[in-house]
């Protein structure tokens, strides 16, 4: 079956993120004063054919952990559906 | 003394240390290249500064997966030699052989120009030549170089002494102004508990020569000499 997962990766809390801190005052340039944080991170979406969900599932996890987040300074989450591409 | 440079696709300070190594200080050296498992029983291997796989989803990450970092992580267990200079401690924290991690830049900054480094462990292979508390002066050129570890790990490498070189003036104050890049405790450079792993940011190969500015990198190159011939010799 074939599945689409996608991943969100964020900087663990207390991890700098100096593209945040430019990004938000390039925001309050531009008149946007409500904002008092931007954090910034990456965005996965990946197909994968597997037999079942929970496979899908548990093969992402270690593409998360293996590769596509690094376990020092960041945090993933994704959600996983079937796809019919 | 044989010394092994590796080369990734993106390494670009490999023929830099290649050069410091065989005709500065007279050593072997063989280029390794990344497909390979061979390390051609060199004696220390080199992972030089670079952008290796141009630095995608974060430095040092894809290369950590080359089959030459297999090898090298063998060699680690067995007690050889590695330097990672820039790219190359960044592959080794990707790696996990080093503990931490290098973020962007505090300022967001890339950064390239020479610093003072004050060693603060001499009882190592890497800095044997240099007294306890030296002020010495080593170029970056980084734009991740923000050495980051928690606060819990930190003290861990503080009290086992695997901080070795730490951004300061050049009197050897250490403060945030000194700091060029953000990095927690002003950490440039350390080693891993078994002492035969070094990572640093500076790069020692732009500071071998006097016609660069400074020699003070050259006493890497060479305590490492040094180290490895006094332990060969009593072989």
């Amino acid at each position: 079956m074939k599945f689409r997962g996608k991943i969100v990766i964020t900087l663990k809390p207390g991890v700098f993120d100096p593209q945040g801190v430019t990004i938000k005052s390039a925001l309050h340039s531009l008149g946007y004063q409500e904002t008092d944080e931007v954090k910034t991170g990456k965005y996965f979406e990946i197909n994968l054919d597997s037999s079942n969900l929970d496979t899908a599932q548990k093969r992402l996890e270690e593409m998360c952990d293996q590769l596509l987040a690094n376990p020092v300074i960041e945090n993933f989450h994704f959600t996983v559906e079937p796809s019919d591409n | 003394m044989k010394f092994g440079i590796v080369v990734f696709p993106g390494s670009n300070c490999d023929y830099d240390c290649q050069h410091v190594l065989s005709v500065v200080l007279g050593q072997k050296t063989e280029m390794l290249w990344h497909e390979s498992h061979d390390l051609k029983e060199c004696d220390c291997i080199v992972l030089p500064g670079g952008f290796s796989y141009g630095d995608y989803l974060r430095t040092g990450a894809i290369a950590r997966f080359s089959p030459v970092m297999e090898s090298i992580r063998n060699f680690i267990e067995e007690g050889g030699l590695v330097v990672g200079i820039c790219n190359g401690f960044q592959i080794l924290v990707e790696s996990q052989l080093l503990p931490g991690a290098l973020l962007p830049n505090q300022k967001g900054h890339f950064i390239c120009r020479h610093v003072h480094l004050r060693v603060e462990n001499t009882d190592t292979p890497f800095t044997r030549l240099f007294y306890p508390g030296e002020v010495i002066s080593i170029p970056i050129a980084h734009h991740q170089g923000n050495y980051f570890i928690p606060h819990s790990s930190l003290s861990n490498l503080q009290k086992n002494r695997q901080i070795i070189f730490r951004y300061c003036d050049i009197d050897g104050q250490i403060n945030h102004v000194t700091n060029p890049n953000g990095s927690i405790d002003s950490i440039a450079g350390i080693i891993s508990s078994s002492q035969n792993v070094l990572g640093m940011m500076p790069h020692p190969e732009r500071s071998s020569e006097a016609v660069l500015g400074s020699q003070d990198g050259k006493r890497i190159f060479l305590s490492i000499i040094q180290w490895w011939e006094e332990k060969h010799h009593a072989k």
